[in-house]
């Protein structure tokens, strides 16, 4: 089985969330894996215990997203990949970035997150899976593959399906699906001898432009009565 | 500039569903003259008599034995048949657990940009606007699709519906899907024995946490939330102590909701639950913790043991609702 395993590194689920001159402030928070693309990770390696074969993580963003591929490599992953993204990419083009390093690989399986827990527009996984020509399977809560197929239990706004797709698919984990490990010592050892290939659109040929823009970043405001009735 | 809007609109269990409504109200306020379509991929009983009366200027109802299902394969082949034919130039849907499956793809097979779960839409200066909710609704976003197709999923309840006319008029057209592959099967489906009301698009929601003890300790929330005509929701400790299913789960890694009333019980208020609920119109917490921070984003707070005022609550609404 080769997996290649779609990550983002989002804002710790914890980080207060400030706007300053129309942006998001990232300098001092804490990035961690996207929570949902741990899930995809654990599963790889799952699967990479069970049937063989190696899994492979990407991941499109700057520097710091090394951090996020380097502890995937100390669960247990056995490539990392970073792409460096052009100015203002949004789901179309990070979605074109990732499909255009996926194409001609042959990987059986693609394992992303459900969504991202920041920007969460959920795009970026089902876009990759119709750039290559796959099917996909959204919202695993189980997954189990065997001969060229996974069966997938997912969820379909609580109602559970069970569906079966043949490989190479793309399927996208919900939270349930599994218990991601910690990294052990001597996984966060060979972790940093890794290498982490570093590419940038012009090194995979991409050279498409975003489909959206953003016009305003705001601040959430809160005014709520607090009343305390009666107990 | 006249913009030809297609509505996707879905039905769940026999009744088309509400974010459907808001969508085509959403179209309307962005036409410019331009015509609303709805689309309902092999639903059929429904006649789209009720789809015009919400606004729409026309309906396709489109048939086939593959689509009966939901399949990525079978729905986004007849989506697409139906987009060329209608050379729409904003397709709509809301942002369902169909919606946000299927119209990524959608967007992609036509290299368009897409705005997920837009809880917003408006015209400024002839463009087209929309407003989302990012870090779970911790901070805001405005955003345009900058040329070509607009593609967008809508959050259920945020936009508001036109009322029905029954004196509208408009055609229905039938059409066919072609044939297609299906890569991915449906074998069965699980339906979880919840309210029967959906949780992301519930008007109100019960929800419980940790404080709710065990799965039985649930009985009385439904009891409520029966009355109430609520759907029931949880934070993830309870999902995680496994009195409910993950389904329920409420927060930055669960569902978000936006319902017009939402009744916390035993839930303490972690930062990663208030992503999934706190753009709720009023919330009410239960708690018998009156530090509890839920308590600093609620309308109404009540300090007490849930075990009490949950069924207290259930029979004076019971009394009230008659
Ligand atoms: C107009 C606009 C401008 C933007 N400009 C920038 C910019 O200049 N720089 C920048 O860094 N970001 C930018 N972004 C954000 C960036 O486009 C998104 O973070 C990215 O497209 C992923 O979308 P999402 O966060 O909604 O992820 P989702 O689509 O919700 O993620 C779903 C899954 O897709 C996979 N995935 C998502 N993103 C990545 C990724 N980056 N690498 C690998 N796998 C991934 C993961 O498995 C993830 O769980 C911009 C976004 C917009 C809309
Ligand atoms: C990456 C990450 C993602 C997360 N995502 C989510 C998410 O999506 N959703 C989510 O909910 N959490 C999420 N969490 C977990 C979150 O941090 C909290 O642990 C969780 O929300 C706590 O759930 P709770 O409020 O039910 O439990 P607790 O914090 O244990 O609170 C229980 C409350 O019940 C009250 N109580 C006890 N007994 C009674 C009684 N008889 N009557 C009335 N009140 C009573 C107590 O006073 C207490 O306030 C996430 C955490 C992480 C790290």
């Amino acid at each position: 089985m080769e997996i290649l395993v779609l990550l983002k590194q989002t804002f710790d689920t914890e980080a207060k969330v400030t706007v300053k001159d129309g942006r998001v402030v990232d300098d001092d928070v804490t990035l961690v894996i996207n929570p949902y693309d741990e899930y995809a990770v654990e599963e790889a390696l799952k699967i990479r215990e069970a049937h063989g074969g190696t899994v492979t993580v990407i991941s499109v963003g700057g520097d710091r997203v090394d951090e996020a591929l380097r502890r995937a490599l100390a669960m247990g992953a056995d490539e990392a990949v970073a792409i460096t993204p052009p100015e203002n990419a949004d789901e179309f083009v990070v979605a074109n970035l990732l499909a255009a390093w996926a194409k001609g690989k042959s990987f059986d399986l693609l394992l992303a997150g459900n969504v991202s827990v920041d920007t969460g527009a959920g795009q970026t996984a089902l876009r990759v899976a119709e750039l290559l020509g796959m099917p996909h399977v959204a919202a695993a809560l189980k997954l189990e593959v065997a001969g060229g197929t996974a069966t997938v239990h997912r969820d379909a706004e609580g109602d559970t399906e069970v569906v079966t797709v043949s490989l190479p698919a793309l399927i996208t984990a919900q939270q349930g699906l599994n218990e991601p490990r910690y990294p052990s010592v001597p996984g966060i050892m060979k972790a940093k001898r890794k290498q982490i290939a570093r590419l940038t659109a012009a090194d995979l040929g991409v050279d498409v432009a975003p489909k959206t823009a953003i016009t305003s970043v705001y601040q959430a405001t809160q005014n709520r009565r607090n009343r305390m009735l009666g107990g | 500039m006249a913009r030809n809007i297609l509505v996707v609109a879905e039905v769940r269990n026999g009744q088309l569903r509400p974010v459907s409504f808001e969508c085509i109200a959403a179209g309307r306020a962005i036409a410019e003259g331009g015509s609303v379509t709805a689309v309902l991929l092999s639903q059929a009983d429904v006649d789209g008599s009720e789809l015009i009366a919400r606004g729409a200027d026309r309906v396709v109802l489109v048939k086939g034995e593959h689509l009966k299902e939901y399949t990525p394969d079978g729905w986004l082949s007849a989506l697409q048949q139906v987009y060329l034919a209608e050379k729409a130039d904003v397709v709509l849907m809301g942002h369902t657990g169909i919606g946000r499956d299927l119209l990524p793809r959608f967007a992609m097979r036509n290299a368009a940009g897409m705005i997920s779960d837009a809880i917003a839409v408006k015209l400024e200066g002839g463009q087209v606007v929309f407003t989302r909710p990012i870090y779970a609704g911790k901070a805001y976003v405005t955003q345009i699709v900058t040329e070509g197709l607009i593609v967008a999923t809508i959050r259920p309840n945020n936009v508001a519906a036109l009322e029905a006319d029954a004196g509208r008029s408009g055609d229905v057209v039938q059409s066919e899907a072609a044939p297609v592959d299906l890569r991915t099967v449906v074998k069965e489906v699980v339906r979880q024995a919840a309210t029967g009301v959906d949780l992301t698009a519930a008007k109100i929601v019960v929800a419980g946490g940790r404080g709710v003890k065990s799965a039985e300790g649930f009985k009385p929330l439904y009891e409520l939330a029966e009355v109430l005509g609520a759907a029931v929701g949880a934070s993830r400790a309870a999902a995680d102590a496994g009195f409910c299913d993950y389904a329920l789960q409420i927060g930055q890694t669960g569902k978000t909701v936006t319902p017009d009333l939402y009744i916390a019980c035993g839930i303490s208020g972690a930062i990663q639950h208030l992503a999934g609920m706190s753009a709720s119109k009023v919330i009410v917490a239960i708690n018998k913790d009156p530090e509890a921070p839920i308590f600093k984003v609620a309308d109404y707070g009540i300090v007490g043991d849930l075990f009490e005022v949950v069924p207290l609550l259930t029979r004076e609404f019971k009394a009230l609702l008659g």
